[in-house]
């Protein structure tokens, strides 16, 4: 036989099962816990670990007091025991949530605003949901800044309108040039915006709702607006700042890289001083510039300069041929850009770009170092200060971590299922 | 050759390249290259790897800039303005070695895209033009899958039609086959030869050299950046002329 060598297949083997032992549960167990010795030693040291960090964890946790008026009385309740003290999570949730300063009785206005965020974000988020609810996150912006800090809606109605007006000018001028409309543009809005508020100063009662000026933000609200805010303005500005350090004209790629270098060697700490303290030096004398504003502006660019340098991986990590072919085509470069390069370079960049994003987000809490009371200036702050709860430490910082955990645990996922989605190219 | 009925060459002049010099830097890439495409013409240029032949083609829709001398393009002087270099593109097809297409984008997606923006063809009449095309080429029924399903060959088929959409008068083709299994350059062969048959004026970069024989009215010869020689593609395999080129076509055509 072994002279042999001419064969030939007449039949075709059918697929067969694999054997019984190498599926299911067992096997799992086998091959994952206790593979060898040393496998199956670490094993059982990590369940006793496990048992021994429930044993000390749970009791805490579920014998803890949700109802008592301070730290002393939930002290005598459980009289010795040791378990956690909750209840200064609900005698104080609301200071959690909205701060100590925003006016009870209008806590309805940001908890409609969280809600119709959710319904704004949406159909950016999910692309099969109808289009036309992509007006109401456009309006968003405004309806939330309406509901939150109060005033008359004319304000808000009339920065909008702005806005449609720089852009009808833009299509106008656009014929000329892109730069001439972008300029008139920015001009006209300006102009707008000016006369606008002798307008909206006079008609200041209009559907007013109870003015809250921005030092009286506070609690999780405030991260949730600086997040936000600053991750819905750096991800355009980010993407602008990179295709700018790809720019073959000097002077765009050379304010971006300045840009770009600056703010990524600064602290984010130093630049929400410069925002507190410094900036006023700048500005003439007698300008009050909103200090969430200042915040914003400086978280904004702060995270628009990593996000930058993000998406510029992505675009490094295309090859040259998408370029070549787009312009083979003779799609222009706003073109090739928006259809062909950005939609791949940001699937390539989603997960550096939910990386800052997250980051961003637990960054917020910086601004408790500026005397800003945010969850965790909350915490710090009135409520631990406070003759009540002094000393309240585990359960307090528990729950903002608990809180924080949730957002970003959510970000996280639907990055991973964007990711999915995207995946069309097979590799 | 008995289908060759469009075949003939016009006197009209399609690509009118004279003088024209590249450098990469301090290296002297193209030298002096003077070519006249007649519009029907199919023009194979061959060459040792490294010798221009892709640079060249690459000039003439500025993918690649040139230094000096001057390209026309169907009358339009090739000139550093945007516009002039949109137009030129949007008049001349290419395909790529890799086939490039848009991995992001469907089938019938990468066919319609150019034509919708480019061109502002509707939707609707984008989809009828693609899905034509898509049948020249023999796949309308991959349309609505992604460029990453389909074979190397179907993909390179794509590409061609993803040009063809645009209606180009010219095409350019940067060595189509050479990224691909022996078993599906035929394919693309087959395509090519039927687009030279409907009278493409065609400029193909390629080692297919029974293609050249059987398609080409012209094969061009160039090494180290020069045009060495060119003539009939009967002439050129029988007769070379130059000591270069007789070199060259020993090693390809000698096992």
């Amino acid at each position: 036989m072994t002279d042999n060598i001419a064969f030939v297949r007449h039949d075709t083997l059918p697929p067969a099962p694999p054997p019984p032992s190498e599926t299911g549960a067992i096997k799992w167990v086998r091959e994952n816990l206790f593979s060898n010795v040393l496998n199956s030693v670490l094993t059982l040291l990590a369940l006793y670990f496990i048992y021994r960090i429930a044993v000390g964890f749970l009791p805490w946790m579920l014998n803890g007091i949700w109802d008592a008026p301070s730290l002393q009385a939930c002290r005598e309740i459980l009289n010795g025991e040791s378990a956690g003290c909750f209840a200064v999570l609900t005698e104080r949730w609301n200071q959690l949530l909205f701060g100590f300063k925003y006016p009870t009785d209008q806590y309805w206005r940001p908890s409609l605003a969280f809600i119709l965020l959710f319904a704004s974000v949406a159909p950016v988020l999910f692309s099969k949901l109808p289009r036309k609810m992509l007006i109401l996150t456009a309006a968003y912006p405004f309806i939330g800044f309406w509901l939150i800090w109060g005033g008359t809606i004319v304000a808000p109605v009339l920065i909008a309108l702005g806005f449609v007006f720089g852009y009808v000018v833009f299509t106008r001028f656009e014929k000329n040039s892109f730069a001439a409309g972008l300029i008139s543009a920015i001009i006209a809005a300006l102009v707008f915006w000016y006369i606008a508020g002798f307008v909206s100063e006079a008609l200041s009662g209009v559907l007013a709702l109870e003015p809250v000026p921005s030092r009286d933000m506070g609690g999780f609200m405030l991260n949730i607006i600086l997040g936000t805010v600053c991750v819905s303005l750096s991800l355009p500005i980010g993407i602008l700042l990179a295709l700018g350090r790809q720019s073959r004209m000097p002077i765009i790629k050379g304010i971006c890289v300045v840009f770009i270098e600056f703010i990524r060697g600064v602290p984010l700490i130093t630049l929400l001083f410069v925002a507190n303290v410094v900036l006023a030096y700048f500005l003439p004398p007698g300008t009050t510039f909103d200090l969430i504003l200042r915040v914003i502006i400086m978280i904004t660019m702060f995270s628009s300069a990593y996000i930058a340098e993000v998406i510029r991986g992505g675009l490094a990590a295309l090859p040259k041929g998408q370029y070549e072919a787009a312009d083979s085509l003779g799609l222009d470069y706003a073109q090739s850009m928006r259809l062909i390069i950005l939609p791949q370079a940001l699937k390539i960049s989603i997960p550096g770009i939910v990386n800052v994003a997250v980051g961003l987000f637990k960054d917020t809490t910086l601004v408790s170092v500026i005397s800003m009371f945010d969850l965790v200036g909350m915490i710090r702050g009135p409520i631990l200060a406070s003759t009540e709860w002094n000393g309240v430490y585990w359960e307090l910082f528990g729950a903002a971590s608990f809180l924080f955990f949730i957002v970003c645990y959510g970000i996280s996922q639907y990055s991973q299922w964007l990711e999915r989605q995207l995946a069309t190219d097979h590799r | 050759m008995t289908q060759a009925t469009n075949m003939q060459v016009s006197d009209e002049i399609a690509i009118n390249i004279q003088g024209m010099n590249k450098w990469y830097g301090q290296f002297h890439v193209l030298r002096d290259i003077n070519l006249t495409v007649q519009r029907g013409e199919r023009i194979v240029i061959a060459g040792p790897s490294g010798s221009g032949k892709s640079t060249l083609i690459r000039c003439i829709n500025a993918l690649e800039e040139h230094q000096q001398g001057s390209i026309e393009v169907d009358g339009t002087v090739l000139s550093s303005d945007i516009k002039n270099i949109d137009k030129i593109r949007s008049e001349v097809g290419m395909c790529f070695q890799h086939f490039n297409l848009f991995p992001h984008l469907t089938i019938l997606e990468n066919c319609t895209l150019a034509p919708i923006w480019v061109r502002k063809t509707p939707k609707k009449e984008a989809e009828e033009i693609a899905m034509h095309f898509l049948e020249k080429v023999k796949i309308p029924e991959q349309a609505d899958k992604y460029p990453g399903q389909l074979s190397g060959g179907q993909q390179q088929r794509v590409a061609i039609a993803r040009s063809l959409c645009m209606k180009p008068r010219i095409m350019l083709f940067d060595e189509p086959t050479s990224a691909l299994d022996p078993e599906m350059i035929k394919e693309v062969l087959d395509t090519m030869i039927e687009l030279a048959h409907d009278g493409m004026t065609m400029l193909c970069v390629t080692h297919e050299m029974g293609f050249a024989r059987q398609v080409a009215n012209r094969v061009i010869f160039m090494d180290q950046g020069q045009i060495v020689e060119q003539n009939e593609p009967e002439e050129f395999f029988n007769n070379p002329q130059s000591e270069r080129t007789k070199l060259f076509l020993s090693q390809i055509l000698g096992h």
